[in-house]
């Protein structure tokens, strides 16, 4: 299962966070800056999955942002790198030449294709145009 | 709110009375009306006091019906639609919750639904009754989805052969995260199932098949693969499939794939620890790897394959690493297993103690408290073994005087305990050190700031304990001094006992010298010299005392609180089956459910011992034969393997030549290898282990089809050897027979612990078809049963034969032989054996002319509740001649019923003669199944406690006064139940339905009447048992 999944970049600063386990919100500032410390810390011919406390850290890095994902030990972590990877595409076709700022201003959109892709901590839907439909149509009344 | 109520239900009749016309509708009629006529009654109502009236009426007779034992489930079903009409109108109708739940354990699909939303509707998420669903819940989770076990293989078939969307693929891979997803649930259904998992196979096969092409989530589809196919009931061809998969990840550059296959492979071993002979390198190569990750992984990998021979290398490995690392998380659960492995498998004590001065020094104040305690237990009980216990003290003690005598070293506090506690206890025992050199050391300690005051209370003991030996009393009166004014009153309270002990040296010296030889110690247990205190107490009017299980039961039969005792009692250790132990569990050796997977690995080890060195043609083993391989001979041995981090090299290693130069990391490597992986696998074991366990596992199957086969050409043979024994080890599935073997007298909890805990068993059979030399297993006696065993005259043969079967059982009870069906020329018979896991049936097909039978077959009509344990296809005969025939068939119960019937044909062909059918159908009752679960009381206890559904009745008896024991002996041998314990007039006895499923009773017997109350993790076998019970008590 997903424990959280989080955008942080290289400053530490978070992105974006969803946690699909209660944290209580001062214990995950802590944790988001643990994280990423962990996840700077490595050199980037070191394996993405790094075992930290009782559950793994699987995370990929895009330009200055890291991606990170905290699952429990039944998780496959490949499967999970991939579903990462599976969300930028995502991002990419939806802000097209996706970057920070478009995650940064539309906030709302991400955590929507977000909850498309991911539901109580599962994966839920990786095919790119279902996960995207939902969220053009609500564009589509924004316009009108 | 009531507004919108009201305005609904005044809609609401309309909507029913539509309903009741329709065709389907009108068999709901009798439900919708009771329903329709209370809303009906309510929407008539004018006032809100009337509405009160009429709902408590209503809840007074739903009262009485949900409680009476004539409700059906399926008014049950419509009393709790009711119900939940009471409470949405703001009624209080908890009377009815325990009803919901049980209808949501009972019925069928429909009326467990209602139960179900029953219970989401009535109780909160913290409400007590919930725990009474835990275990229905866990139970339907497993069983529930197995018939859906063909669904998702098509689904994933679907899949894989690419018939989804295109949109739906990813990077060209068919929805890859469905597929692993699917591959996961696959796993979980098949897990102990043979049937289930025989439908996935080929499925598994194409997914392996198909995920070739190389990226990223193919290779997280082929890990999943791997751990499906080592999760289910295995397969010979694809655990094969299955590691050489395992070795494209290993190979691997890439270093997340290199990861996934150390994982993989830290899975697979715990199965087969020869697999990981063909990845020495490998393991080796990432043990020094620079990305501390890999290094962990590969460390968890070696834990799973320790044995008594590589501890050294291993240990000092993960020591390496701990003193590396300075994540908390990291240092507790390694210095766990550490200590672990080192008390598990220490080669000698010098290795032991200082082992366990690094994991105190490092482990320190974090590492679980456990770890201190245990060592000082070890220290403190010894072994057998006198003289090498005192060696173990000896060391010790000499080991913290050096390390004491260190400048400007600091220790963590509780590494000070123990070398406190050690060198009070046993400092003795060195004749070279003076008590005074030993207690000025400690003194020194006692005025260190650092030293918390916990130790110092450790320390101020352990100087008491020296105090008497000593013949300068110089320190102790100092530390007198010092300790008595301290502001922690513990620290003084020792000091104050220092003090007056040392005033009064005689004293001392009785009282101290003598707890050196504390095991002569005579303790008396029965607290006698406390009679007269208590006579004194009862004579004042207290209230006698009474056992702690005695009073807990009266307790809740008087509150009818619930029991919160987790269910972690019989449950647990299904927690240990996934790779990461956590540090501090799998240390406790008296948490129950732990011994499930230490027996486990001890299985393994002891099966590997005597082995003296494995040498492959693989890797860095040597040729020769295997004996002669000594590890101190491994510098020079010539190895033919070369070192190489090239994939294709590796694979040509074998083919070097000899005698290469080798350079010395390639040496030490060497070394390393022969450490690591010594005592793995068998002697001569050279090829993947999957093949040994094929070649095994292949061997019995063909061999019992054959001597199956070969019933028409008599051999000469030993009447004598064709024992019933054999018959029977046979009957039952080569696995069963096997896994029985080897858990022989592991104690209860195989049985106990449920279907999570069988989940070990294969495992151990597929280690040991391994590591035992499968002839010896599988010798030619076993099969003599399927020859006939002497041509005797037709018609008493088969007397004979059914005689000599039943004298030859004397172990397992069975019934009488009776025909079940004839016709002119034949006559079927069967009885029934109950054997110790599952009810052997037993029928014989007769000529009643003499004339030969050919074609004879039995079929069995599939029965919802029963599971034939042999598969048809594959069917027994037993003792065959030419007019007679026999069948036998394993049936198990699959869920508790009172009776059933089991139901089939024989068809067979007389000489000349078409073939004709014969039915036949018998019956089955509960009692068949029952057999004695023997346990101890302290486990009854437990039991007792883990259990929410019970069963509670009392029978009268007309015979009075009533006997216990006559009692007892009747459930013993009619119900077959196992006494445990008599109590006064108590009786606890337990049984299980086969093949798990326990079930306790508690009997008290009255003047009258004896009262029975029943508990067991499965509510309808109390429900049964006790109605069998009460059958039995009333025709007695």
């Amino acid at each position: 299962m997903i424990k959280f999944f989080l955008m942080v970049n290289k400053q530490g600063q978070t992105r974006l966070s969803k946690y699909y386990e209660h944290a209580e919100i001062n214990k995950r500032a802590l944790l988001e800056a643990e994280v990423i410390k962990s996840c700077l810390s490595r050199a980037s011919g070191q394996c993405s999955f790094i075992e930290y406390k009782d559950f793994k850290l699987i995370y990929r890095q895009y330009a200055a942002l890291f991606i990170v994902v905290g699952v429990n030990d039944t998780e496959n972590e490949m499967a999970i790198y991939e579903f990462i990877h599976n969300f930028v595409e995502v991002l990419d076709e939806y802000f097209s030449r996706v970057s920070e700022l478009d995650i940064m201003f539309n906030l709302d959109k991400v955590h929507i294709i977000l909850d498309e892709m991911l539901l109580n901590g599962c994966i839920v839907e990786t095919n790119r145009s279902r996960i995207l439909a939902p969220l053009l149509i609500l564009d589509k009344m924004a316009e009108s | 709110m009531s507004d919108m109520v009201e305005r609904t239900l005044t809609a609401l009749p309309g909507l029913f009375l539509q309903n009741q016309l329709g065709g389907p509708a009108a068999s709901r009629a009798p439900f919708f009306s009771r329903l329709g006529g209370l809303i009906r009654g309510v929407t008539a109502l004018s006032s809100k006091h009337e509405e009160e009236k009429l709902i408590q009426q209503e809840l007074s007779s739903l009262k009485v019906t949900v409680s009476a034992p004539t409700t059906t489930l399926k008014m049950m079903k419509e009393c709790m639609v009711r119900l939940i009409y009471c409470e949405m109108l703001g009624y209080d109708a908890s009377f009815g919750y325990i009803h919901a739940i049980k209808l949501a354990q009972q019925g069928n699909l429909l009326e467990k639904r209602v139960g179900y939303l029953a219970v989401s509707l009535f109780l909160h998420e913290s409400h007590e009754l919930l725990l009474l669903l835990v275990n229905t819940v866990v139970k339907e989770n497993s069983s529930g989805y197995k018939d859906l076990t063909e669904s998702f293989v098509a689904i994933l078939k679907q899949v894989v052969g690419g018939k989804l969307p295109v949109e739906f693929s990813y990077h060209s891979v068919p929805a890859p995260w469905l597929q692993i997803q699917l591959l996961r649930i696959l796993g979980l259904l098949g897990k102990d199932d043979q049937r289930t998992s025989e439908l996935m196979y080929d499925v598994l096969d194409e997914s392996l098949r198909r995920a070739e092409l190389n990226h990223n989530v193919t290779y997280a589809i082929l890990f999943e693969c791997v751990h499906t196919i080592y999760s289910i009931y295995p397969k010979s061809e694809l655990l094969e499939k299955a590691v050489k998969c395992i070795g494209k990840f290993v190979l691997s550059p890439k270093i997340n794939l290199k990861y996934l296959g150390l994982k993989a492979l830290t899975y697979v071993i715990q199965q087969d620890p020869s697999l990981a002979l063909q990845h020495q390198i490998t393991i080796i190569e990432c043990l020094d790897h620079p990305d501390p990750i890999i290094k962990r992984e590969t460390l968890e990998l070696l834990y799973r394959i320790t044995n008594a021979q590589n501890v050294i290398v291993i240990v000092q490995k993960m020591l390496e690493y701990l003193h590396q690392s300075k994540e908390e998380y990291i240092i507790i659960n390694l210095v766990g297993k550490i200590a672990e492995l080192a008390e598990k498998y220490a080669p000698d004590n010098v290795w032991f103690i200082q082992t366990m001065n690094a994991v105190f020094s490092v482990g320190g104040d974090v590492m679980h408290p456990d770890i201190l305690s245990n060592f000082l237990r070890l220290l403190a009980e010894g072994f057998d073994d006198e003289t090498e216990d005192k060696q173990l003290r000896v060391y010790a003690v000499q080991s913290y005087l050096t390390l004491l005598d260190m400048e400007n070293t600091f220790y963590p506090q509780r590494f000070l305990q123990v070398m406190s506690w050690v060198l009070g206890e046993y400092s003795h025992l060195l004749d070279e050190e003076s008590p005074e050199g030993v207690i000025s050391r400690l003194y020194k300690l006692l005025m260190s700031d650092s030293v918390s005051s916990e130790t110092k209370a450790w320390l101020i003991a352990a100087v008491t304990k020296l105090t008497p030996r000593a013949h300068s009393s110089h320190r102790v009166e100092k530390l007198i001094q010092e300790f008595t004014i301290s502001l922690n009153t513990c620290l003084r309270q020792h000091a104050f006992e220092l003090k007056h002990l040392h005033e009064n040296v005689e004293l001392m010296k009785s009282l101290l010298q003598g707890a050196q030889t504390s095991e002569d110690t005579v303790v008396d247990a029965s607290l006698s010299f406390l009679d007269g205190f208590v006579a004194e107490g009862l004579s004042k009017g207290a209230a006698p005392y009474k056992p702690h299980h005695q009073r807990q039961e009266e307790r809740l039969s008087q509150e009818k609180v619930l029991n919160f005792e987790p269910y972690g009692l019989s449950f647990s250790s299904s927690g240990f089956t996934g790779r990461q132990s956590p540090a501090g569990i799998s240390l406790g050796s008296d948490i129950s459910g732990n011994s499930a997977e230490t027996g486990l690995k001890e299985t393994s080890s002891l099966k590997l011992e005597g082995v003296k060195k494995l040498w492959g043609k693989e890797g860095y083993l040597p040729k020769k034969e295997s004996g002669t391989g000594d590890k101190s001979e491994v510098p020079h041995v010539p190895g033919e393997g070369t070192t190489t981090e090239n994939v294709d090299k590796a694979t040509t290693r074998k083919d070097q030549a000899q005698g290469l130069v080798q350079s010395t990391e390639e040496k030490e490597r060497q070394l390393l290898a022969s450490s690591l992986f010594v005592g793995l696998g068998p002697e001569n074991t050279i090829n993947l282990l999957g093949k040994a366990d094929v070649v095994s596992h292949k061997f019995r199957r063909k061999s019992k089809f054959k001597v199956a086969q070969n019933d028409k050409t008599p051999s000469a043979h030993n009447p004598a050897s064709s024992s019933f024994s054999s018959v029977s080890d046979v009957a039952h599935r080569d696995d069963d027979c096997l896994s029985t073997l080897d858990r022989g007298d592991t104690e209860l909890s195989p049985e106990l612990l449920g279907s999570e805990s069988v989940s070990e068993l294969p495992s151990v059979d597929r280690l040991s078809c391994v590591s035992l030399p499968a002839p010896s297993l599988f010798a030619d006696n076993n099969m003599d049963v399927f020859h006939p065993s002497s041509p005797s005259t037709p018609s008493t043969v088969k007397e004979i034969h059914l005689a000599s079967f039943l004298e030859e059982t004397p172990e397992c009870g069975h019934s009488s032989l009776l025909e079940i069906c004839s016709n002119d020329t034949v006559s079927v018979s069967s009885y029934k054996i109950w054997k110790d896991d599952c009810l052997l049936m037993i029928w014989s097909l007769t000529s009643k002319t003499d004339s030969e039978l050919t074609n004879a077959k039995l079929e069995i009509f599939p029965m919802e509740n029963f599971k034939i344990i042999e598969q048809p296809g594959c069917c027994l005969p037993g003792m065959e001649t030419e007019s007679t025939k026999s069948f036998q068939y394993g049936v198990q119960m699959e869920s508790p019923s009172v009776e059933g019937t089991l139901s089939g044909f024989i068809n067979y062909q007389m000489m000349d003669t078409h073939s004709v059918k014969l039915e036949f159908s018998m019956n089955l009752s509960l009692l068949d199944f029952i057999r004695p679960l023997k346990i101890s009381t302290e486990d009854f206890g437990k039991l007792w406690l883990s259990f929410a559904n019970d069963v509670k009745q009392t029978i009268k008896i007309s015979e009075s006064p009533v006997a216990l024991a006559s009692v007892l002996t009747e459930l013993q041998q009619k119900l077959r139940l196992h006494v445990i314990d008599v109590i006064g007039n108590e009786g606890l006895l337990a049984c299980k339905l086969l093949p798990s499923t326990p079930c306790v009773l508690h009997c008290r017997v009255h003047a009258d009447a004896v009262a029975l109350w029943f508990r067991s993790s499965c509510s309808v076998l109390s429900d049964y048992l006790s109605c069998h019970c009460q059958k039995l008590m009333e025709t007695s």
